[in-house]
């Protein structure tokens, strides 16, 4: 019998680590697996009996850790409680899982389960008997195109590399996740390292590289202590070093961990980067398949694109090509997050629509409320309006609504978020993100942002919306890198979807989500109200009268919108406009 | 506070003093000191051969880099997209009040300091905050509070 638990970085949060060592303590030797995507169900823990069969138990608390140890002891127990519902298990079931093929399956830590799992197996056989320009064209069969946002042509990026002939070319791995709302290539790292190791070794070996380096965000430790284990067991299994399988091929990997930059994830940054340097962006060309870090030919790829190779390579590139639709070949991970009910990671067909992925996998909007959009690409991507939730997920079908694919973060919006409130978000995300080389993306967007607190406050005039759209126009055309290109897309999208709410906060200074505090009255309902007073002494300012069993009232001018009251009164009486 | 620069041969021996090598070495100092004092910039830029300007260049770029000291505990709240829809402002507001500090300060006991940060990549768990390495999801007022009264017990009792 095995006892497996689920310890990713969201699993450790959700109690993963308690659940572990409570099964030692028992007396158990419980091995651990990556993220199964399944968030909103850690943690977890699966079963494997001697008698082949498997049971997954989910939501595992300290109860839950007590009622399994019983069951596996054959005392009386509720173990029941726990166990996955069909609902649930069916969801797992129905992805089609390439990139997260190994996650939530096999343990990270030992890379015998990665090689039973045909882990570097594509490699070898790629070594043994197969030339550079044969892998590149069965990435090019496959369709495959960059996971981390642009989605460019994976093979053509190789073949640049590959073409441009230089002494020494390096393969970089960008695991600089930066989007808010994406953590896919942190689960992937977390839960297959080796699938990175064995995608970089196979992209080496295409444009003739014998060194790989992962920039990875200094904010996953995790992440970077399960690609050193990896990196190390790859090694002394004779998969990462000099003279690999017996040929005169040399390759090997290093860690560069990011200190905190978005616009690291722009190419040329991240060279920058690496080199010691501000991570600013330069001119292209040279690309940095011409001319990357230290000068030499480099070949950066994001971590999923890489995850997705050893898979294509070991099944063919035109297994991959039958999965998606005419623009967009394969599959594509997403991280459900925001108002949803099964937050997560999920994997499906390119194809499948919004709607699938959001009420289908993701169970649908938190607390019954309505689905309002859903934020795709983060902030260089834009807002989707639900009655667009029809759009297939492709590269083409999410441009033409102003949104990107973007790296899959879908953060999910219900009825209460201020798609005013959303914009400035982002705004100040990318304001403070910007690198400050180019001044309409330095300057414009800090103008954008203050043109939104203002509409936010309660200040916003006549003329702002204009004002956001020739500053949108200036920002895109006067920025060198997608950052500063993209920086304005949060606003053109909700402008687009949404312009009445920003006419709302602009003439009739009201916030229909009320989620703008300066923009929110509070009243109280006469009828509803019976004077407990409980709202007064959560009260911050003093700001509500009334004698004890007496209707209340809300003194306006000293209000400070803070909401304490809404929440503190047990019987709804008070009222938010 | 005397800070002990000699301490920083272990970061150059793990580092190195290429040019390349500036951001691993101010990571290791940050490691080393919780911050980057300006003695220590000072040091690294003579030690590699680099202008002071450009250290502090490279340092005031990153997010990651703090030029002034911290708490003992530096408490990270995420202000990723989904954190921000499950109210992050309140995660913040509740910190705030229930240590009595703003961000970057430290509280008189020298417990406590916070930072907001770029997203920590556990949105499914937002609101979150990260201290130390581990992280904490789905937060509320009680929840927060708990978490900082019993690291604050523990140090008490150290």
């Amino acid at each position: 019998m095995r006892i497996v638990v689920g310890r990713g970085s969201c699993g450790n949060a959700a109690g993963a680590s308690d659940v572990f060592a409570a099964f030692v303590a028992a007396g158990f030797a419980p091995a651990i697996t990556g993220c199964v995507g399944a968030c909103y169900l850690e943690p977890i823990v699966d079963i494997y009996y001697d008698s082949g069969a498997k049971k997954r138990f989910v939501r595992v608390d300290e109860k839950g850790t007590d009622e399994i140890i019983k069951h596996l002891k054959g005392e009386e127990n509720h173990v029941v409680d726990y166990t996955i519902g069909d609902n649930d298990a069916k969801i797992l079931l129905e992805q089609k899982r390439v990139a997260l093929v190994n996650c939530g399956v096999i343990n990270p830590e030992d890379i015998n389960e990665y090689i039973a799992k045909n882990g570097y197996e594509a490699i070898k056989a790629i070594v043994a008997g197969r030339t550079p320009e044969e892998v590149i064209e069965e990435v090019k069969v496959s369709g495959l195109a960059g996971r981390g946002g642009a989605g460019f042509p994976t093979w053509f990026k190789w073949n640049a590399a590959r073409q441009n002939a230089a002494d020494k070319k390096y393969i970089i791995c960008n695991a600089d996740e930066g989007d808010p709302g994406a953590f896919m290539d942190r689960a992937i790292i977390e839960g297959d390292p080796h699938a990175i190791i064995e995608g970089m070794m196979i992209a080496g070996f295409a444009i003739g590289s014998d060194e790989g380096i992962v920039y990875v965000r200094a904010e996953y430790p995790l992440a970077i202590t399960r690609l050193e284990i990896a990196l190390e067991q790859a090694r002394s299994g004779g998969y990462l070093g000099k003279n690999l399988f017996g040929t005169d091929w040399s390759f090997d990997i290093r860690i560069k961990a990011g200190a905190g930059a978005f616009v690291c994830g722009e190419e040329t940054a991240l060279i920058a980067s690496l080199e010691g340097e501000r991570g600013m962006p330069r001119l292209k060309p040279p690309f940095p398949a011409q001319k990357g870090y230290k000068g030499k030919p480099s070949n950066i790829n994001n971590v999923e694109t890489l995850a997705n190779v050893p898979w294509i390579l070991r099944n063919g590139g035109c297994a991959f090509a039958a999965m998606g639709t005419e623009n967009s070949k394969g599959t594509k991970v997403f991280a459900l997050a925001g108002k949803i009910n099964n937050g997560g990671l999920v994997e499906v067909p390119m194809g499948a629509t919004l709607n699938d992925v959001i009420f289908g996998l993701g169970g649908g909007i938190k607390d019954g409320k309505a689905f309002k959009a859903v934020q795709m690409g983060g902030p260089s991507g834009g807002c989707i309006p639900a009655e667009l939730g029809d759009t297939i997920i492709d590269y083409k079908s999410l441009a033409e609504t102003g949104a990107i694919m973007g790296s899959g973060g879908m953060v999910v919006m219900d009825e209460h978020t201020c798609m005013v409130g959303l914009a400035k978000f982002f705004l100040e995300f990318t304001c403070k993100e910007s690198c400050g080389k180019c001044t309409h993306c330095r300057i414009g967007t800090k103008r954008m942002l203050e043109i939104l607190e203002r509409i936010t406050n309660g200040e916003g005039r006549d003329g702002d919306i204009e004002l956001l759209e020739e500053l949108s126009g200036a920002i895109k055309e006067g920025s060198l890198c997608a950052l500063g290109q993209t920086a304005p897309n949060p606003v053109l999208t909700t402008l687009k979807y949404f312009r009445n709410e920003y006419i709302d906060h602009i003439k009739h200074k009201k916030c229909t989500a009320k989620s703008c505090r300066p923009l929110l009255t509070f009243s109280i309902k006469e009828d509803m109200c019976t004077g407990c007073n409980l709202c007064g002494k959560h009260c911050p300012v003093s700001g509500i009268k009334g004698d004890l069993w007496h209707v209340h009232s809300v003194e306006n001018s000293s209000c400070i919108a803070c909401g304490k009251c809404t929440h503190s009164c047990p019987f709804g009486a008070i009222v938010v406009e | 506070m005397d800070i002990d620069l000699k301490a920083l041969d272990g970061v150059f021996a793990v580092a190195g003093r290429d040019e390349g090598a500036l951001i691993a070495v101010l990571q290791g100092a940050q490691d080393l000191y919780g911050y980057l004092p300006m003695e220590v910039l000072e040091r690294i830029a003579d030690e590699m051969g680099l202008a002071v300007a450009k250290v502090l260049g490279v340092t005031t770029f990153y997010a990651q880099f703090r030029t002034k000291p911290v708490g003992k505990n530096l408490i990270l709240l995420c202000q990723g997209t989904a954190c921000h829809v499950n109210d992050s402002a309140m995660v913040e507001e509740v910190i705030s009040e229930h240590l009595g500090i703003a961000e970057g300060d430290i509280t008189d006991d020298g417990l406590f300091s916070y930072n907001n940060v770029a997203c920590l990549g556990c949105c499914s768990l937002a609101p979150a905050m990260m201290i130390g390495d581990k992280v904490y999801g789905n937060l509320d007022r009680e929840k927060i509070e708990k978490i900082l009264d019993d690291i604050r017990e523990v140090a008490l009792c150290e």
